[in-house]
């Protein structure tokens, strides 16, 4: 499979990151070599393979629906970039 | 305060107990080795020195009165990585820059209640992806051998700290040989348990089926004393394993005549000593499995015919985990916003392109690609099925042997700048670490030999799930027949 330039920028804008055109080119380069290196996962038969999403087969536990934490909205929000009356802010979306 | 040398966990806790330091004294002379130290490293990123004394305080009170935690007064140093509640925690990024923790991480809470005294929070690769140190927001770490080579990565800045005496324990985080490799490039001992056994609750996500909290330390007693110490479930981590506790340095106190190996199989993968190894480290292997045999162990060739696709399988799983978890960094509820766009997805855009830098960026990128419509199949299921082939040739393995040895990284460690224009070189030194993070078995980089030039070799020790007392007690007779993890770099040698 070939990794084009404009794969790169349909990538960039899925991710929402800002990327020039020089960038793009940049990145495209080295995105190429790397996806050489993962390609020889193609080499190998794995018919009838179960996927391994993770190390061990935990089920995921069920807790009762019970407030355990305390309240630390403000704690939490102090690291924000732009908040007010316990809200983000953020520029408007609805006009 | 004289010249010496610095103790161990072990004979620090020991001494401190007995009295005949105070953890105040200890404190101030880590802070004094900081000083000197480690600005030319660039390992630590922040010391708390006000907070140490305070917490050293407490624990020679707590030591007084008789109830002390088991490493009362032993200082440490956290991975900027790893939360620590009013602290900075940067993840060695320009996004976090000025991000303070709101909550400990699970393990940094498990080793505060054990009494350690937190020094500070050391250097580490942007978001733990780099295998060098060198993608740190914040400057490369340099290794206390040669400071023209790197530390190893991403756990970069505690492998050096502990390397050069600066601390006798750090934090790292293994996602893919992020403790073994430093530690191997370093000359320190770096141990990464099963999956499940440390909890990740405010570990700062990379790949969330991989990363691993462990211990750096000196010798394999300490990091066993460490691992107690941050082990434990936490029903705050969804994949933390609910069992009972285990003291993973029993086995290291039981006696042991002159064969402590006795019985002992070791496989030698044949993927693990063939091409692509450095001479003097084939050559340090060589020296360190006949030491072994010499401690009652026999050696057994076995195959792992899969394991060569670690590399591939680990840079389509790890990317796809990381694009999903550092979406959270929008701009919106912490981190870098940009000082100007035009809209919300401007917004979200610009912050995110001046806040992550290059490795990480093609990592996001890397992810996006294979979760995307029409490759999804191509290529995350396919390395998630691979993953499983390489998991089935260890369950194979375990059958003929008890713990799986080799080379922790190909080569020794490399020059800074040396493998940054050329990421597949750079993703290649942890050829021999990723199985251990797909499968989420435990393993224990030690050193085993220094090349002419000087530089660290470290010897793997792989074990299957849960044998964390097994490789650890293996490691452990190793070191009470060698000296290679007692050797310090010279630059260790701080005058008072």
């Amino acid at each position: 499979m070939k990794l084009t330039l404009d794969d790169v920028r349909r990538i960039a804008h899925l991710a929402r990151i800002e990327i020039d055109a020089q960038a793009a080119r940049e990145v495209h380069a080295k995105l190429e070599s790397i996806f050489a290196m993962i390609d020889q996962l193609q080499a190998i038969d794995t018919t009838g393979i179960e996927p391994m999403s993770h190390a061990q087969d935990v089920v995921l536990a069920l807790r009762d629906d019970k407030v355990t934490e305390r309240d630390r909205h403000q704690d939490y929000q102090k690291v924000a970039p732009a908040v007010a009356d316990g809200l983000y802010l953020v520029p408007r979306v609805v006009e | 305060m004289a010249a010496h040398e610095p103790d161990t966990v072990a004979g620090l806790a020991a001494r401190l107990a007995k009295r005949e330091v105070s953890a105040v004294e200890v404190a101030r002379d880590a802070f004094h080795r900081i000083a000197k130290i480690g600005p030319t490293l660039n390992a630590f990123l922040q010391v708390d020195e006000e907070g140490a004394l305070a917490a050293a305080k407490a624990a020679d009170a707590a030591i007084a009165r008789g109830h002390a935690g088991p490493l009362a007064g032993v200082p440490i140093a956290h991975k900027d990585v790893l939360m620590t509640e009013g602290l900075r925690t940067t993840c060695g990024s320009r996004m976090l820059e000025s991000f303070v923790a709101p909550y400990d991480a699970h393990v940094v809470a498990g080793l505060k209640n054990a009494g350690t005294v937190l020094v500070g929070k050391t250097n580490m690769d942007e978001f733990a992806m780099g295998s060098s140190n060198e993608t740190s927001y914040f400057g490369p770490v340099r290794n206390p051998w040669n400071l023209d080579y790197v530390p190893g990565g991403s756990s970069g800045g505690s492998a050096a700290a502990v390397a050069a005496r600066l601390v006798p324990a750090a934090t790292g985080t293994d996602t893919g040989g992020s403790i073994r490799q430093p530690a191997s490039l370093s000359g320190i001992c770096g141990f990464k348990p099963t999956y499940g056994v440390s909890s990740r609750y405010g570990l700062i996500a990379f790949a969330s089926s991989l990363d691993t909290p462990g211990p750096f330390a000196r010798t394999a007693l300490d990091c066993a004393l460490l691992q107690n110490a941050m082990s434990g479930h936490d029903p705050r981590d969804a994949t933390s394993l609910d069992r009972p506790h285990e003291d993973v340095a029993r086995l290291i106190h039981e006696k042991a005549g002159a064969k402590p190996l006795e019985g002992l199989r070791i496989g030698l993968p044949a993927e693990y000593f063939g091409e692509g190894i450095d001479a003097e480290v084939a050559s340090a292997m060589d020296a360190a499995l006949a030491e072994f045999r010499s401690l009652g162990a026999t050696t057994v060739a076995i195959t792992l015919p899969v394991v060569n696709l670690s590399v591939p399988v680990y840079y389509v799983i790890a990317p796809a985990e990381a694009s999903s978890n550092l979406s959270r960094f929008d701009g919106v509820r912490y981190g870098h916003r940009a000082a100007r766009y035009d809209d919300l997805n401007d917004m979200y855009r610009r912050s995110r392109a001046e806040g992550f830098g290059a490795e990480v960026k093609r990592r996001i990128l890397v992810g996006t690609y294979v979760l995307s419509h029409g490759y999804y199949d191509a290529y995350y299921l396919k390395a998630q099925k691979v993953r499983r082939l390489i998991a089935n040739d260890f369950a194979r393995a375990w059958r003929e042997c008890d713990v799986i040895m080799g080379p922790t990284a190909p080569s020794p460690a490399f020059k800074l700048g040396a493998k940054t224009d050329d990421p597949v070189q750079m993703y290649l030194n942890d050829i021999f670490t990723i199985a251990a993070n797909l499968t989420g078995m435990p393993a224990i980089s030690i050193p085993a030999g220094f090349t002419k030039a000087g530089l660290p070799i470290g010897l793997q020790i792989q074990g299957d799930y849960f044998t964390e007392a097994r490789v650890l007690n293996v490691a452990h007779r190793f070191q009470q027949a060698t000296d290679w993890h007692a050797r310090a770099p010279a630059m260790a040698k701080v005058p008072a």
